[in-house]
């Protein structure tokens, strides 16, 4: 293993960094090696090899049931929440294995945000939905400390001068493009290294998606970030790098199970792709 | 097009049933709350109203002490509801947010089967279980009948029903609510404390209002437990004491008896009835409005 590696693992296996402490130097965020992940007896996806670099941002595209959404939720530990779910293989974080019996998912979460498919701000006001993590988090003061957050993170998201004067009311009054970059807002208020995204233009319209887009393009300077989306445009772009995921039949037990096909950076998968199921995929002939 | 003809003549007859119904119910609620108020009023025509205050409910004798069975209703419904509150809540919220899926598949039926137990039994079980296991030990002195007991008894009555409507309010918050608090590195209880409650909270305050509407309806535990089956009650504030709630004093009212099958006797129960019908109504206004302040919609 590559000293420096190793160093990092000593200091970051707790995964109790400081945000000014963060190496962004080591470029090689998340490295993904044999990744296997059940529900069940059933394989979602299989032998996934991956690397992720910082400050750039991934996308993740293939057919429906090609395991997309079950790779991404993988990085932050959300399929813990599935009782029936099982992962194998390694997955590391800045060089500490993430799925390590010493780390406490709550704080890998912490530290890797998620921006949801359908726009999902709490039943509450604009202010409070920001404000949540930090105060859960508990490392942020009430009042003019957070206030300062809760613009600062709004106003990352693009947000901030069309809430600014109603920062009292309800989040749910907002539209679906708002809501959105809400909760990107409430995503980056906790301060995280990474952010994911699962398919976040996909109940929005063409507007506020070109609004997301120019902001993910931003926010890489600052964070990394992986996005699953349906839309191949899309992916080429906002993302340096594309994987590109299939699903393949079984013979014998004739289930389905989603492997990655080929990663890249994103040029080179839409122009010269290595794989032929790639290149019909992004051509629109997909077998 | 010659199908349409008999197609909206069905839907008028399907449309008139519906309305007809739907009046026929509300016109039978009315002619409940008229005749709860004729009946009560010729009670308070036909006695003085020195009767009303006194210490104890004893139609036989003439003594309609009102504040007897309606602080007895208080006493047994408050102890209920500090039961089957927290009880019920706690249920739901294990069973919402904490069970297995395979474990809640067997243990929620269980819960709406609980809520089938007829109240005799319970009342039995309060009787012979609640009053010498838990009242006699928190106070030796207490006698066999005791407002407590029934309390008790009501409230493992009332538990289910509690658990049961708080689960439906707790799972239909959306996952997606969960995911994102998860997802901001909330643990599972910040979670049930910050989001999903508050989100659930019009429901929530349903299942309890229910809960109190069930307590106080509750009539054959507080018989059993707490002698309400008597048709003389002393007035008593005191838990440890035996006593009778509203409910339990109109069922020992009609129960057989040559001298109050007709009379003054008999309309006093029409009175409590109106009673127990202005308060239910009270208590269903004061939370509808409390809902609406406090609802949060998803």
């Amino acid at each position: 293993m590559n000293p420096e590696i190793t160093d990092m693992k000593s200091t970051n296996n707790e995964l109790s960094l400081h945000n000014d402490q963060k190496d962004k130097t080591l470029n090689r965020i998340f490295e993904v090696d044999d990744l296997n992940v059940y529900y069940d007896d059933f394989r979602a996806i299989r032998d996934i090899t991956i690397n992720v670099f910082a400050n750039e941002i991934t996308a993740f595209i293939g057919p429906s049931g090609c395991g997309k959404t079950t790779m991404l939720r993988s990085f932050n530990r959300m399929n813990d929440l599935i009782p029936s779910a099982k992962i194998t293989g390694n997955l590391s974080y800045r060089g500490a294995n993430l799925y390590d019996k010493k780390v406490d998912p709550v704080e890998v979460r912490r530290r890797i945000g998620m921006v949801f498919q359908k726009p999902n701000p709490f039943p509450k006001s604009i202010y409070d939905n920001v404000a949540y993590g930090p105060k859960i988090a508990g490392n942020v003061k009430k009042g003019k400390e957070m206030d300062n957050l809760v613009e600062t993170s709004l106003k990352k998201a693009a947000l901030w001068d069309e809430v600014k004067d109603r920062l009292k009311s309800s989040a749910l009054g907002m539209s679906g493009g708002q809501q959105q970059r809400l909760c990107i807002a409430r995503a980056i208020a906790t301060n995280p290294d990474v952010v994911l995204m699962d398919e976040p233009c996909s109940a929005l319209d063409p507007i506020a998606t070109g609004k997301i887009e120019e902001l993910m393009t931003q926010l890489k300077e600052e964070y990394t970030i992986l996005i699953v989306t349906h839309n191949m445009q899309q992916a080429a772009r906002v993302s340096d790098k594309t994987a590109f995921f299939s699903v393949e039949v079984e013979e014998e037990s004739d289930s389905r199970t989603g492997i990655l096909v080929e990663i890249g950076p994103t040029e080179k998968i839409f122009s010269n792709p290595e794989d032929i199921r790639t290149e019909n995929y992004i051509t629109g002939r997909f077998g | 097009m010659s199908g349409s003809v008999k197609r909206n003549r069905k839907e008028k007859v399907v449309r008139v049933g519906l309305t007809v119904t739907a009046f026929l119910s509300l016109l039978v609620s009315i002619l409940i709350v008229l005749s709860l108020v004729f009946e009560a009023w010729t009670f308070i025509e036909g006695i003085s109203l020195g009767w009303l205050w006194g210490d104890q409910w004893a139609p036989p004798f003439n003594e309609y002490d009102l504040k007897t069975p309606i602080v007895g209703s208080l006493i047994v419904t408050g102890i209920a509801m500090v039961v089957a509150g927290p009880i019920g809540l706690a249920s739901a919220v294990y069973l919402s947010e904490y069970a297995k899926p395979k474990t809640r598949k067997w243990l929620k039926p269980i819960l709406e089967v609980l809520a089938g137990i007829p109240s005799v039994v319970l009342g039995f079980f309060a009787l012979r279980w609640v009053t010498p296991n838990i009242v006699q030990q928190i106070n030796p002195d207490a006698p066999g009948f005791t407002l407590a007991a029934a309390g008790i008894g009501v409230g493992i009555l009332t538990i289910p029903l509690i658990a049961s409507v708080s689960e439906d309010a707790l799972a239909a918050v959306p996952t997606s609510l969960r995911e994102a608090s998860a997802g901001l590195g909330a643990k599972r209880v910040t979670t049930t404390i910050k989001i999903t409650i508050p989100a659930a909270i019009s429901g929530l305050v349903a299942a309890f209002i229910i809960g109190i509407s069930r307590a106080i309806g509750e009539t054959m535990v507080v018989f059993l437990a707490a002698g309400g089956g008597g048709n003389q009650a002393q007035f008593t504030a005191s838990v440890f004491d035996s006593g009778t709630v509203v409910t339990a004093a109109m069922a020992a009212t009609t129960a057989p008896s040559d001298r109050l099958s007709e009379g003054v006797a008999l309309q006093s129960l029409y009175f409590l009835g109106l009673f127990l019908f202005v308060i239910t109504l009270l208590l269903n206004l004061v939370a509808d409005r409390f809902v609406r302040r406090v609802r949060l919609v998803y």
